[in-house]
């Protein structure tokens, strides 16, 4: 079956001045990435690794300095955001920000919040069809339709989140691409939210592509899990698995500091340091060379490409066969 | 960690009886705080009571509006001039620090220090860090700027930061948000204070620096017997690196106790709740569970519970006149008529 997104080799490059020598910034290193249809995908990955970048190259808000993306069969990657933008497949691609506060209009009521993407991409033009999408939005994210009045001000965390998500679905896209969407709320209300994209999920048969930081929320809700680091995949595979079995030191690292009460006393070996340069890294050397506690001498010599560990389970390291003998 | 046990029937707002407790570093009992506004007077903080000894973490954990900034801020005397504040006691090292007596500018820096959340807003971003630290030393040392400088590399150091001396004269913009919080970290601890207070200190940090920046705040309280409070939204955290856990539900301490024994044994309905709610390793999304309702209005009339609006527990003896604090193990009490 065709993917919903498939991507190949997909890089994005900032340039950057270094004195008088201009350099490169690869914030997404050619990744080959494929969303299937109703499936959900996790990002995570340390701020810096290009995990937001490679979220906004899919969601074609930025455009790609290489590589193929398709949507649904149909080249997307080549086309300028610029003209995406007002594309009809706009609608397909759809984005829920991570803070409500900020990506909410304070001047827009909620009514005009959803009916504002309706409207730019001409799915509705009449008054009563358009009031029509957006109490069924509304309906949707389960907001009582007397709340379509109310400006953002007015709305507590978890509403502002629901009219997030309306907006974002009112124009029935196929795949929800979401930025770190319950990073701003308290635990109280982000269940709800998560269920209510779970539920959403399986009602309107949409993709997701899931960013976050938090890796017990990101397992909750995705069927796989892609670890970024320092601009490459380094492991992807099915969200229990990576979980269970990481196979990658980075991905291991990672969930070993999501704090847990039951470790309380322990010390496991921490991460130190940060990331290396992301400006023209060394294409040879492994990109977790120098924060590895796994590093041998090959680690400097070529780049670990990913190779299968398992069923659906990729892994860029030399040592992923030893991995389990790992600290 | 605590080692006396406290006898099941005293409650610990009650001040140490003569005998087998220590005097406590931080002592709070009955301590009430409104906000006169314009929309009302807001009853932030009602009948707080906890105690805090030296070598321990107390994590205060509670929805974003239960009251845990603004606790540490009537204790670090950060309040402005709309708030009312009442205290049975608010003694800090057998200071009164609500009497008005005591000078607090004096103490802070010094004795009681305070990390906040968003170091790169919390530093000045256009002197260097070690200047910043050292201007702490100057004031409070005090000591003379050549000597302070050489401190503020020692401190630097303290919080394990490569190369201290090449980053004392860094600018917050040329360090990471992981740096910038260890370099808040060294400022707070400058002075070597006794009490550190922590709010939210590792929020928009990555998990892995996250780890490395409270195993850091933990060596340094297992090592000085500074003791420390972790205001935090995050319950896993607090439980990893608390010794005891107080959690607070629209200004009322709902339930305090060693943090083995609330993880283990919950007893206050909202908490039970709070846990439900939080994912660990094993949730899944149907065991995920949410905490029904929201805050009740501050402003408003408020019933002796104010958790009654949520609770599928409530009872009509529930709105009979103040909820007492409850023992219901060692060291472990809540503030709830039927715990669960």
């Amino acid at each position: 079956m065709t993917p919903l997104i498939d991507a190949r080799g997909l890089s994005k490059r900032f340039a950057v001045h270094r004195g008088l020598k201009s350099a490169h910034l690869h914030a997404v290193d050619a990744i080959d990435l494929t969303i299937g249809v109703g499936e959900s995908v996790g990002l995570v990955g340390e701020s810096g690794c290009g995990k937001s970048t490679l979220a906004r190259l899919i969601a074609r808000l930025i455009d790609t300095t290489s590589g193929e993306l398709a949507f649904a069969g149909s080249d997307i990657g080549a086309v300028p955001a610029r003209r995406f933008a007002t594309s009809p497949q706009r609608a397909g691609i759809q984005v829920v920000f991570q803070d409500p506060n900020d990506s909410l209009n304070p001047g827009f009521t909620v009514f005009q919040a959803v009916a504002d993407p309706i409207r730019q991409l001409g799915q509705a033009t009449g008054r009563a069809e358009v009031t029509d999408r957006v109490m069924q939005a509304l309906d949707d994210v389960g907001l009582p339709r007397e709340f379509s009045a109310r400006y953002p001000h007015q709305l507590s965390g978890g509403q502002k989140a629901r009219v997030g998500i309306a907006r974002a679905i009112a124009v029935k896209p196929r795949l929800l691409v979401l930025d770190e969407p319950t990073s701003a709320l308290d635990v109280s209300v982000q269940s709800v939210i998560l269920r209510l994209l779970a539920d959403l999920r399986v009602r309107h048969g949409m993709s997701y592509l899931f960013v976050s930081h938090d890796l017990n929320v990101v397992r909750l809700i995705t069927d796989r899990i892609a670890v970024m680091y320092l601009g490459k995949i380094v492991e992807i595979g099915p969200s229990a698995d990576v979980f269970a079995h990481p196979r990658h030191p980075y991905t291991r690292a990672l969930i070993a500091a999501i704090p847990d009460p039951a470790r309380r006393g322990a010390r496991p070996p921490r991460l130190e340091g940060s990331a290396s340069s992301p400006i023209d890294p060394d294409p040879s050397v492994c990109r977790f060379a120098g924060r590895c506690p796994a590093e041998t001498f090959i680690c400097r010599q070529s780049m670990p490409l990913l190779k299968a560990a398992g069923r659906d389970h990729e892994v860029a390291c030399h040592h992923a066969e030893a991995a389990e003998d790992m600290p | 960690m605590r080692t006396e046990l406290m006898s099941a029937a005293s409650v610990p707002t009650e001040h140490p009886a003569a005998g087998h407790a220590r005097v406590p570093l931080l002592d709070v009992a009955g301590l009430t705080l409104d906000f006169e506004t314009r929309s009302g007077r807001v009853k932030a903080l009602d009948d707080v009571g906890f105690t805090l000894q030296k070598g321990e973490i107390l994590g205060i954990v509670g929805e974003s509006g239960s009251g845990k900034s603004v606790l540490s801020y009537a204790i670090m005397g950060l309040l402005n001039e709309a708030a009312r504040l009442t205290a049975e006691r608010l003694t800090f090292n057998g200071l009164d620090l609500a009497a008005g007596t005591t000078d607090l500018a004096a103490l802070r820096g010094r004795e009681l220090s305070m990390i906040f959340q968003s170091p790169r807003t919390a530093l000045n971003p256009i002197r260097r860090v070690g200047e910043q630290i050292a201007d702490v030393l100057v004031r409070h040392g005090p000591m003379p700027r050549a000597q302070a400088r050489d401190e503020a590399v020692a401190a630097l150091a303290r919080v394990r930061i490569p190369d201290p001396k090449a980053r004392a004269r860094a600018y917050p913009f040329e360090l990471s948000g992981g740096m910038c919080q260890r370099v808040m970290i060294a400022m707070a601890l400058a002075c070597r204070p006794a009490l550190l207070i922590a709010d939210e200190p590792t929020t928009g940090l990555d998990v892995t620096t996250q780890a490395v920046v409270m195993d850091l705040i933990r060596d340094i309280v297992d090592d000085t017997h500074m003791a420390a409070i972790l205001i935090t939204h995050d319950l896993a955290l607090a439980g990893e690196y608390a010794d005891r856990l107080m959690v607070m539900h629209a200004g009322h301490v709902v339930e305090t106790a060693p943090t083995e024994a609330l993880l283990a044994d919950p007893r206050h309905p909202y908490t039970r709740r709070l846990f439900a709610a939080t994912p660990t390793a094993d949730t899944t999304l149907d065991t995920l569970s949410t905490v029904p309702g929201r805050l009740p209005d501050l402003r408003r009339v408020l019933l002796p519970c104010r958790f009654a609006g949520r609770c599928d527990r409530h009872q009509p003896e529930c709105d009979a006149g103040p909820v007492p604090v409850v023992p219901v193990g060692i060291d472990h009490c809540v503030r709830c008529r039927v715990p669960t």
